[in-house]
């Protein structure tokens, strides 16, 4: 069972070429059920794998398949293969089990779209890549896959290419991913010079038995953070995916919540080894995550868009997932990845199904009381918060509440800043609810009609989405409210933790933190988090309190920091572009270059003036010749 | 007193550098032609006092070919003189500069 | 014949060597060029005695009558054919730099040859015989005998390349003639 793992990838690779040649010929609906069908194919070989993995002893869960060698340069031997392992498939499953639900809901999301068809195809290439990323067995192969969702990401968040705007988002994304993986590259380069190879069970047994130089490690982990800073939106490299959200809905729910923003994470799970040699490189990503939490935390406080806030808040709990990691707490880092993906693609698809039914409007100033219309949506959405927001039973309570009791070990001031980040996501997410779900039905009123022709009319009346919406959503909030059983903290249930503890072996962080404290911090986190949703429903469903105050200027630009890069971009930049291509490049490369042509030229007009045409000249030429022949051969004979 | 082969060799030495300074010197075809003649004059000079003091015939056997490889040599070249001169009559070797690059 | 008699010898030597450089001085400076046809035949008899000189009988004869005899005669006939009898201005020289070069080079070629042979003469490689003795006798069956065995290919060739002389000055010299329309 465990050697139909090649299929995973394979199969939505096939709907990736089947629909790129036949895409537009089969037309909708057909292309989306084929690529759905594809993904969740590709779901139910997981499980076959999941299951194959559990039939083995817990301390030989790792399997290597090897497809075939796909690099041999010299030393350097890539083969194209995967690698199961706990971790491995547990990304596994819930990339495809999310990505197969995605892609049932974008069947009716995106009907009616010019693009359906190449949706799909990119999709299933998103698929692809990312499972290529979670299931290869070695370092390249990752990159593969992470190279991959890139470029599907551009694809996807430019999808609607004709406005300006979205193609520029999509540039924006990929560039700031290059940044990032710069970084990969180098630190792949470090690590293969270091230990020779780049292959996740070679390089790990290497360092179980030689180790590894802190120095060295400290570099490879922190250039593999920096590529996980680029592609999982941490503070400086995070401003691409606000502006992601220029891509139709399943995408931002997919990519930019769920799948692909999880990849830094991963990665940092994967090499959890090299982590451990460099226990400063894990102080700097606790302290990276944590600050980027709080930092998106209070961006989201003041964002009108309904996408934009679901934005920062992904990059909000990406940061606690970082948080996790660097304080050693990565099961607890995973666990959260996946309660994570379930409740924010929840999250992300109601807000598709709300922009949906209001025919396009984002801004949730025109919204309000639409659970009066959208009874499915409302309820699945408000799951969705309930789970973010950290309320028992919900998934999102657990996970988040074993990141914090980790900080708190680690050092309490941590702890406070993901407290204070909790409070923040409370109070934000229960705004969001309030402005969208509750109160007025704001764009019945005259003075906001629509401005820009989103076609919102004051007379419109929201209906709920089609069934191939709807059932991603409530199976979604199914998980979100039952996530939580993977790794209770309960003596015996700690299911999640005890299945990957054999890829974190003695790296993961020992609590010591008192029985009283470990229950009673989570509690002071819920109430202070409780007081934050009571205080977004005194100011936007009691209405006490102005708008315009508690959403003050400099938040919801974002600390100014987009504008600050691109005069950044701007000035320098473009003075260091331009003096590279105009020095530089037309300068010194084309001059080099052309120098040589001219110095042959000019050689050749230099040396022109021998040929004069005169006979004589030959003659002299060669009797030139003849007397310095004739010298050789007599200092030959040495007199 | 016998004379020795290098005073052959010496006549012929200073001969080859007459004939060589008359070919970078002189302007009319004919006259450089003579002074070719004059170099393949000496070099079978050389030649012949080598046959000499080797005891090798084959010395002189070269002077034979080399005489008659300078007749062709000559009427071969006589010809080419004859179709430049009848084309530009008073031409001389300075005139001919078609190969000039 | 003049065995013992060295003096001669030199005498001899010293007269043919005298005319040979007198006629190469001559060949360079005339400005007639039948003046420079008329001392290329002084060098070469000079050369055919001093081929006597070395007991190369048979070259001499040969020198005589083909060099002397036909090349020099082919030049004459050219020189008359072409009317480039008239003398030539030796003074201007068109090519700067020209003479001066050949001085130099004339000079430094003679220098090292002459000079070598005044320093350490005629030691050379030291070969030995490869073709028959040179003092035979009779010096016309010793080349015979040599050219007709050893070398007799390369006198197969040379007989090849005369008659592809021949053709080539037929060809060369051949007045182009217009046919049908006269001009």
């Amino acid at each position: 069972m465990l050697d139909a793992v090649w299929l995973i990838p394979a199969l939505p690779l096939a709907g990736f070429l089947l629909l790129t040649f036949a895409g537009k010929r089969l037309g909708e609906p057909w292309a989306g059920w084929i690529g759905t069908a594809m993904v969740g194919g590709s779901f139910l070989v997981t499980l076959v794998v999941f299951a194959g993995l559990m039939a083995e002893d817990e301390h030989h869960r790792t399997f290597v398949q090897t497809l075939f060698e796909w690099v041999p340069a010299g030393s350097l031997s890539v083969d194209v293969g995967f690698l199961v392992d706990p971790l491995s498939i547990t990304m596994a499953l819930f990339v495809t089990g999310i990505s197969a639900l995605i892609h049932l809901y974008s069947i009716g999301y995106m009907a009616g779209d010019d693009g359906y068809a190449r949706f799909f195809v990119y999709l299933n290439a998103f698929v692809f890549s990312m499972t290529m990323l979670v299931l290869g067995d070695n370092f390249v192969l990752t990159f593969l896959g992470w190279e991959g969702v890139g470029v599907c990401s551009y694809l996807l968040i430019s999808f609607w290419f004709e406005k300006d705007a979205n193609a520029v988002a999509g540039k924006k994304a990929f560039i700031t991913n290059r940044v990032g993986d710069w970084g990969f590259m180098l630190a792949m380069f470090l690590l293969f010079t270091s230990v020779g190879s780049l292959q996740y069970t070679e390089v790990f047994a290497h360092l179980e038995e030689f180790g590894l130089a802190e120095t060295t490690a400290m570099g490879i982990a922190l250039l593999l953070f920096v590529g996980a800073v680029g592609k999982s939106a941490q503070f400086p490299l995070y401003l691409w995916l606000p502006d992601a959200m220029a891509g139709p809905t399943p995408v931002s729910a997919l990519i930019h919540a769920a799948t692909m923003v999880t990849s830094g994470v991963y990665l940092m799970a994967r090499v959890n080894p090299i982590l451990g040699f460099a226990p400063d490189a894990l102080d700097i990503v606790a302290w990276v995550g944590a600050f980027t939490a709080l930092f998106a935390a209070t961006i989201a406080v003041a964002q009108n868009d309904i996408k934009k806030v679901l934005a920062y808040s992904t990059i909000s709990q990406l940061g606690y997932m970082f948080l996790a990691i660097g304080t050693g707490a990565y099961v607890a880092a995973v666990f959260h990845m996946v309660t994570h993906a379930f409740f924010k693609a929840l999250l992300f698809l109601g807000s598709g199904s709300v922009i949906h039914a209001m025919a396009h409007e984002q801004d949730m100033g025109r919204m309000g009381n639409l659970r009066k219309y959208l009874p499915v949506t409302s309820v699945t959405f408000i799951v969705g918060w309930l789970a973010i927001a950290g309320v028992p039973p919900f998934a999102g309570f657990w996970s988040k509440d074993e990141i914090l009791i980790h900080a708190w070990s680690s050092s309490p001031l941590l702890w406070v800043v993901g407290t204070v980040t909790a409070v923040l996501t409370a109070y934000y997410m229960s705004r969001q609810v309030f402005l969208v779900f509750f109160g007025p039905e704001r764009w019945r009123e005259s003075q906001t009609v629509a401005h820009d022709g989103h076609g919102l009319t004051p007379d419109h009346e929201p209906r709920e989405s089609p069934a191939t919406m709807t059932v991603p959503l409530v199976a979604l909030a199914g998980l979100s409210f039952v996530g939580g059983l993977l790794n209770l903290p309960f003596k015996g249930a700690f299911h999640l933790e005890r299945f990957l503890e054999p890829v974190f072996e003695g790296r993961l962080a020992h609590l010591d933190v008192g029985t009283s404290l470990q229950w009673g911090l989570p509690f002071v986190v819920l109430g202070l988090a409780v007081c934050g949703a009571a205080v977004a429903w005194w100011i936007f469903v009691m209405g006490r309190v102005g708008r315009s105050t508690v959403e003050p200027e400099l938040l919801e630009h974002g600390w100014y920091y987009d504008e600050a890069i691109a005069s950044l971009v701007d000035g320098p930049g473009r003075a260091g572009a331009t003096l590279l291509a105009e020095q530089v490049d037309a300068r010194g490369v084309d001059g080099a270059v052309n120098g040589v042509g001219e110095l042959v030229r000019r050689a050749g007009t230099a040396l022109r003036v021998s040929t004069s045409g005169y006979v004589r000249h030959y003659a002299l030429g060669i009797a030139g010749g003849a007397v310095l022949l004739l010298g050789y051969f007599i200092s030959r004979t040495g007199f | 007193m016998t004379v020795e082969p290098s005073a052959y060799l010496m006549v012929g030495a200073v001969l080859f550098t007459i004939g060589a300074v008359g070919l970078l010197v002189r302007r009319n075809a004919l006259v450089m032609f003579m002074c070719v003649e004059l170099m393949l004059n000496a070099v079978n000079l050389t030649f012949v006092t080598f046959a000499r003091h080797f005891d090798d015939i084959g010395g002189q056997v070269i002077v034979l070919f080399v005489l008659v490889v300078a007749a062709a040599e000559v009427v071969v070249g006589l010809g080419i003189i004859l179709a430049i001169m009848r084309r530009r009559p008073g031409a001389n070797a300075d005139d001919i500069t078609l190969l000039k690059g | 014949m003049f065995g013992d008699s060295t003096t001669v010898d030199v005498v001899t030597f010293i007269l043919a060597a005298a005319a040979t450089l007198a006629g190469g001085f001559g060949v360079v400076m005339a400005r007639n060029p039948v003046h420079s046809a008329l001392s290329l035949v002084g060098t070469l008899f000079g050369i055919a005695v001093l081929f006597i000189a070395q007991e190369a009988h048979f070259l001499a004869a040969v020198q005589v009558i083909v060099y002397a005899g036909a090349i020099v005669v082919l030049f004459l006939f050219v020189i008359m054919l072409l009317g480039v009898d008239r003398e030539e201005d030796l003074a201007p020289e068109s090519l700067p730099g020209q003479r001066i070069a050949a001085a130099v080079l004339a000079a430094l070629g003679l220098l090292a040859v002459v000079g070598y042979q005044v320093v350490d003469s005629l030691s050379i490689t030291g070969a030995s015989a490869v073709s028959g003795s040179a003092s035979a006798d009779d010096n016309i069956s010793g080349i015979a005998e040599s050219l007709f065995s050893r070398y007799v290919f390369a006198f197969e060739v040379t007989s090849v390349l005369l008659v592809i002389a021949v053709v080539g000055a037929v060809v060369l010299a051949r007045r182009h003639r217009d046919v049908g329309g006269a001009r």
